[in-house]
């Protein structure tokens, strides 16, 4: 079996599942946001049910208009409020206290190795990169399993990635899945798990990881996941709140197609609008000119991330027709870019620091783009109007390259500015 | 159930943001999601849009984020059903769980063109242009969302079974 199909099996109270099967699965968490929550907590009501299923497995971080934008953003955080206080969820993050809930929730040691994970979000794939299995679903999942602890899945049948050789400077598991999706295309792993293995992603820090699996859901994957190992170890020891099992795919493992790269020529990658498909190196990007950079959210708001766009950013100014927008993505990571300097680089060269909100990301709030604007994002989608106008665009780049198309006012790699 | 309306062409990997952009996700009432249905792919189409029309598009509808609020807008918005060569797998759940029919055919994704009338039979997938004269066969839906489905959705669902269970 696949290390996917072990951890549904494990979850299904059964020895062995096969692609296709239905299961009902006992989850090891839920999770649900400001935007996805509410109408998760109505459907909940109708329910029947006298409790959750269990107080401690349940996140609920309003991460997305917050600090509240508007009277009707305030409204749908209240929700989430006081639903988490009627029931005394132990897991709800307020404002100041919560990050983006996928930087967040792996840091707070909510979720392990051999998890199953559903969440509210399309970037629940994220998990994945800790050797768990989680997926995405809509807000009335998310309901029934707050009711019962379970959910109902078809195993997917399984893609391998495997990449070969060893990465370049500047390259990090951003461009590793800007690659991917840019080779098999925005549905091509469509309800598909998706398995990264090789000697690159044994090479990968966690945060790569994150980043890599976080983006599945752009390849329409199911799940992304990457078997745990010595660095998974070390991440998780000490910070998991339950016990966790590191699972592996067997020899023998069933693929339904297996795809193989060598990495060690890959150049950072740049996604053109307005599909993460539409990745190109940086060398082939020519002249394009930018009104704003975006660097954070949670596929790129990490420790790692920042470090690597101060490393650009140190003792540079931002270009005069650019706004730099920077958002860390818990308030730990704040707390250790202030501690590293990395707050005053980037200040001091004229980017503005956020507090964690998924902001500008989906077009909410803290950085939204007039009409014929152009930004380019360490986030994860370029779609027609995703960050603000329809006729703005998003360019999807690793923070190295945000960083020094921040100094040029032009998509830029990080080595033109050194 | 019949459903029969007058059709509306989109094109592949119609996206959860065309479909109802973030902006207006402030709120989870249907009737304010709906005036604002496929607002970046098509401005006109809420103020257009009839009681019983069909969307039908290319592969891979849907993609993108988790927000249920799609299907919602779209089922406010009065139309009937979608027909799509594929679906992405958030979507394709979201809309069975509140009650969206949703119909895969890649042939008649392909050939049905925009203003024709179409009518789908739910129950068996039969999708006939009456335009064209054309018929077609969706995929068959799986037999557990067929449950979900005669229930009245997921929420029901669930219901009846906790009912039972205590």
């Amino acid at each position: 079996m696949t290390i996917t199909e072990k951890i549904l099996a494990a979850h299904a109270g059964k020895k062995q599942v096969e692609p296709g099967e239905l299961i009902n699965a006992r989850v090891d968490l839920v999770l649900g946001n400001d935007v996805t929550a509410p109408v998760a907590i109505r459907e909940f009501e109708k329910i029947g049910v006298e409790d959750v299923f269990d107080r401690e497995r349940i996140a609920l971080v309003p991460d997305h208009f917050t600090p509240n934008k508007d009277i009707k953003s305030a409204e749908q955080s209240k929700i989430l409020r006081e639903f988490a206080k009627k029931y005394d969820l132990p897991n709800y993050f307020e404002v100041g206290r919560l990050g983006i809930e996928h930087c967040l929730l792996p840091e707070q040691g909510l979720v392990g190795p051999g998890d199953l994970v559903i969440g509210a979000d399309s970037h629940t794939c994220t998990y994945g990169a800790l050797g768990a299995f989680s997926t995405g679903v809509g807000s009335t999942d998310l309901a029934a399993a707050m009711a019962l602890g379970e959910t109902w899945l078809k195993v997917p049948e399984s893609l391998k990635f495997e990449f070969e050789g060893e990465l370049g400077p500047w390259v990090g598991g951003k461009d590793l899945i800007l690659h991917t999706i840019g080779d098999i295309g925005v549905d091509g792993a469509l309800y598909r798990a998706m398995e990264f293995t090789g000697p690159a992603i044994e090479n990968l820090s966690m945060d790569g990881r994150f980043t890599m699996c976080n983006m599945a859901i752009e390849a329409g994957g199911k799940s992304g996941i990457i078997a745990p190992d010595r660095i998974t170890r070390e991440y998780v020891e000490g910070r998991c709140r339950w016990p966790y099992k590191f699972y592996t795919s067997d020899a023998d493992a069933k693929y339904e197609k297996v795809y193989s790269y060598d990495v060690s020529r890959l150049e950072p990658q740049v996604a053109f609008p307005h599909l993460p498909e539409n990745s190109r190196p940086i060398s082939e990007v020519g002249v394009v000119e930018i009104d704003q950079v975006v660097i954070g959210s949670c596929t790129n708001g990490r420790m790692e991330d920042l470090r690597e766009a101060a490393k650009v950013l140190k003792g540079k100014r931002v270009h005069n027709n650019v706004r730099l927008i920077i958002l860390p993505g818990t308030p730990e990571i704040y707390l250790q870019a202030m501690q590293e300097g990395l707050i005053q680089i980037f200040v001091e060269a004229g980017g503005a620091v956020s507090t964690p909100t998924c902001g500008p990301c989906l077009g909410g709030h803290m950085g939204i783009l007039a009409a014929g604007e152009r930004c380019v994002a360490t986030t994860n989608r370029n779609f027609v109007g995703r960050m603000g106008h329809p006729e703005s665009e998003v360019y999807l780049a690793n923070p190295a390259v945000a960083a020094a198309s921040a100094i040029l006012g032009r998509i830029a790699g990080p080595g033109e500015v050194e | 159930m019949k459903l029969r309306g007058k059709v509306w062409k989109f094109g592949s990997d119609v996206d959860t943001d065309a479909i109802i952009p973030a902006r207006y996700l402030t709120t989870f009432d249907p009737r304010e999601l709906a005036e604002h249905c496929m607002e970046d792919a098509d401005p006109s189409f809420a103020a257009r849009v009839k009681p019983g029309d069909i969307i039908v598009a290319g592969k891979n509808f849907g993609c993108g984020s988790s927000r249920e609020h799609a299907p919602l807008a779209i089922k406010a918005a009065g139309v009937s059903c979608v027909i799509a060569a594929t679906f992405a797998r958030i979507f394709y759940r979201n809309a069975f769980n509140i009650g969206l029919p949703i119909f895969e055919s890649p042939e008649a994704a392909a050939e049905i063109n925009e203003g024709d009338e179409v009518e789908v039979d739910a129950a068996t997938g039969l999708i006939t242009n009456h335009t064209t004269g054309k018929t077609y066969r969706a995929a068959p839906v799986p037999p557990f969302m067929q449950q979900i489905i005669a229930a009245g959705g997921l929420i029901p669902y669930v219901a009846e079974k906790v009912k039972k269970n205590v």
